[in-house]
């Protein structure tokens, strides 16, 4: 489970995350909507210790993120993370892609690292471009690759940063599909998203992030539905239209 | 009067000429190695925060890219020869290439360095490597691929330029050809044949730089 607890995260004299409390219980797929700049993507960046925080404690599985003492490559691994940009590593062929860190960071063999990343390459659909370069490839195919890449360290969670948002249009709906299956496997998730309507369909407590607070939080037929507070309904009329 | 060609006596001197093909080639890979182990610290300093550290290196690399070989090469043989540090005339244009060098690919391996997103670094730390691993991995690989090409035009550059040693009496391939024209004043033909020799040294280099990065690098960037 990761338990958020009063987290204060500021850029210089930006302050961005103003106090957020957040628990996601396992098997929970947990949508975090609201405007840019809200803070919804930094707070991502926060569990996964990427950035520091400085006020408040993040625990995942009893794992003090932020403590001293805490193994933050080890952490990760528990977290795997896809971002806007799909980052996916040019050098390599897309089996490389994903076999990579299962063979250097849990150090299997480099037969057990194969088999592990085609597993999820098979998984996402990329099952046919094995020996393919990722920038050959579409961004839709080059997100998936990024999900099966951080599939592939078995994390106990995945974070998700607005992954369709650097999308066309029409691979949006590739990339949304391989995240309800991955909530259908059971996985616990997080995603950070501009996709009101997947973000209603799929999780089961949406958190609304307005200026570096979480305003509403709840299950989407109330957050996305019949929202209570006003910025949540005044975001959601602009961006339903 | 029309000139006239006599080749003979430069095929009787093949074996001095492709001596001193041998020590331009020599050099030149001399300079090319000590250069790019000098460049990654002045790249890594010229990139710190610490002025101590990045005032000096991008002193080199302003003054190497900024003036003539051909200076570089005088002040190492005779402006050091002034102050009674007498270098021999292949270690004073080794010294000159070195710092030219050093120089150029400064500037190439931080262009390369920072042409690589930083989300690269963020999307490998979150799969759980650590920087070492990152860097032994995502960064470098991807940076290497991308120095390459400019590398061995720094390569080529160094082998063009060692020619500059005829004028401190080296005994490369422009001034060997110096000598043994002076000898039989065959000029026209050593240096024909010289120029022959180093387009196909060059040539020889590209090719070779060529097959190698067909066999490293495979993707895209």
């Amino acid at each position: 489970m990761i338990q958020i607890q009063n987290v204060h995260k500021s850029f210089g004299d930006l302050e961005v995350l103003k106090g957020i409390d957040l628990d996601v219980e396992k098997g929970e797929v947990v949508s975090v909507i609201g405007g840019s700049g809200s803070g919804k993507s930094t707070l991502l960046y926060c569990i996964n210790a990427i950035e520091n925080i400085q006020q408040g404690r993040i625990i995942v599985d009893e794992i003090d993120v932020h403590a001293k003492e805490t193994n933050r490559d080890r952490l990760r691994q528990k977290l795997g993370m896809v971002f806007q940009q799909w980052n996916s590593f040019p050098h390599l062929t897309v089996l490389e892609n994903a076999a990579l860190a299962p063979r250097i960071v849990l150090k299997l063999s480099k037969k057990e690292a194969i088999e592990v990343a085609k597993k999820e390459l098979n998984h996402v659909g990329l099952g046919d471009k094995f020996d393919e370069y990722p920038t050959r490839m579409s961004g839709g195919q080059q997100q998936r690759l990024a999900i099966a890449r951080a599939l592939a360290m078995k994390p106990d969670y995945m974070l998700f940063d607005e992954v369709t948002s650097a999308l066309d249009p029409e691979l949006v709906g590739e990339v949304l599909d391989t995240l309800r299956m991955l909530r259908d496997d059971g996985m616990t998730m997080i995603c950070v998203t501009h996709e009101i309507a997947f973000a209603r369909e799929v999780s089961d407590k949406v958190a609304f992030f307005h200026q570096g607070i979480i305003e509403e939080i709840g299950p989407p037929e109330q957050v996305i539905v019949s929202p209570q507070k006003e910025a949540t309904q005044k975001f959601l009329s602009k961006v339903l239209h | 009067m029309e000139y006239e060609f006599h080749w003979n006596i430069v095929f009787q001197k093949m074996p001095q000429l492709l001596n001193g093909a041998f020590v331009t080639l020599h050099v030149s890979v001399l300079s090319m190695l000590i250069g790019i182990a000098i460049a990654v610290l002045l790249a890594i300093a010229k990139m710190s925060d610490y002025k101590l550290f990045s005032l000096p290196a991008t002193l080199w690399v302003e003054i190497a890219r900024n003036t003539p070989a051909l200076f570089q090469i005088y002040m190492a043989y005779f402006g050091l020869g002034a102050f009674g540090i007498h270098l021999s005339p292949y270690v004073a244009v080794l010294s000159a290439l070195v710092f030219v060098n050093a120089g150029y690919l400064t500037e190439t391996f931080r262009g390369g360095f920072m042409s690589i997103p930083r989300t690269q670094y963020s999307a490998s730390r979150s799969l759980g490597m650590n920087s070492v691993q990152v860097y032994r991995y995502i960064i470098l690989p991807q940076m290497f691929r991308r120095i390459y090409h400019p590398m061995t035009n720094q390569f080529v550059w160094s082998i063009l330029m060692s020619s500059l040693g005829i004028l401190v009496g080296m005994d490369e391939l422009s001034g060997e050809t110096q000598r043994l024209q002076s000898l039989s004043f065959r000029t026209l033909e050593f240096f024909m044949v010289a120029a022959v020799m180093y387009f196909l040294i060059t040539k020889l280099v590209l090719f070779s730089a060529s097959l190698v990065s067909q066999k490293l690098f495979k993707g895209d960037l």
